[in-house]
């Protein structure tokens, strides 16, 4: 080997790391820029823990309906139903909905009473992709309860560009 | 001015639970599209909903973005005595709305 080889290679080396470099941090920018900003099962359980603060989450008690396949993500019916008496003793104070992965991790909150007669109520709402529902109802006890569901979404709804 | 439908029973038996049925024109616009210029599309949605019965709440709703265009809500109330019901939405850029239906309760 010559000396002059060992310089073409040198260069070609250092070329090809560079550019590799080059590539990999254009590629790192690209993805970031590209990547819209989501929810994550950690912003969705940041946002639980602002409702519920240091209480214990328990699973039951709530029934949230959604329909398992949406074909629209625009327009998704929910409902969600508590098993509670709604006496004045022992009612449904609130029902939160939140998500994982919409651009936010919270849907609905909704505040009800003994008034109510029943805690129960349907709404529709957006859903970016196929992801799993929870809806946490907080009784009059202090006590949250829990249920979460997974939709398979076709077409997502946040992200259609006009 | 946006247009809301609102379905209350016209009568009702003391004590029964009813159900009311409410739906307002509203677009929702979540502020995460991009418009055809490539500017992001500010936010404009309804961001709370009450409703009253006789003056005292009985259901209130917290919005997001995550809600579908005209909020469509369905709920329960036990019909106490004759009056009114009222509704009110609330949202980004003064969006103010209200409505009342009347019940008479036998």
């Amino acid at each position: 080997m010559t000396h002059d080889d060992d310089i073409v290679h040198a260069t070609r080396r250092r070329f090809l790391t560079d550019a590799a470099a080059l590539a990999g941090s254009l590629g790192l920018g690209l993805s970031l820029m590209v990547t819209p900003a989501r929810a994550t099962p950690e912003t969705m359980r940041a946002a639980i823990k602002k409702v519920i603060g240091e209480a214990s989450l328990q699973k039951g008690k709530v029934k949230l309906d959604l329909p398992p396949l949406v074909e629209n993500g625009n327009v998704v019916s929910v409902s969600v139903s508590v098993d509670s008496p709604m006496t004045a003793t022992d009612h449904v104070k609130a029902i939160h909905i939140f998500n994982e992965k919409n651009p936010l991790p919270d849907v609905l909150g909704v505040r009800l009473g003994p008034r109510a007669g029943r805690a129960s109520f349907s709404t529709r709402i957006r859903l970016a992709d196929t992801q799993t529902i929870t809806a946490i109802a907080e009784v009059s006890d202090g006590t949250f309860w829990s249920a979460s569901v997974e939709v398979i979404v076709t077409l997502a709804a946040c992200v259609e560009v006009l | 001015m946006a247009r809301a439908l609102i379905n209350v029973p016209a009568k009702a038996k003391r004590g029964e639970i009813i159900e009311i049925k409410t739906l307002i024109q509203h677009e929702m616009e979540t502020g995460f599209r991009v418009g055809t210029n490539g500017q992001v599309i500010p936010r404009d949605i309804i961001t709370d909903f009450i409703c009253k019965y006789n003056g005292e709440e009985i259901f209130r709703a917290e919005l997001h973005p995550a809600i579908s265009a005209n909020p469509f809500f369905t709920f329960f109330t036990v019909a106490t005595e004759s009056g009114t019901i009222s509704f009110e939405w609330s949202g980004d850029n003064g969006f103010a709305v209200s409505e009342t239906a009347t019940i008479t309760v036998e």
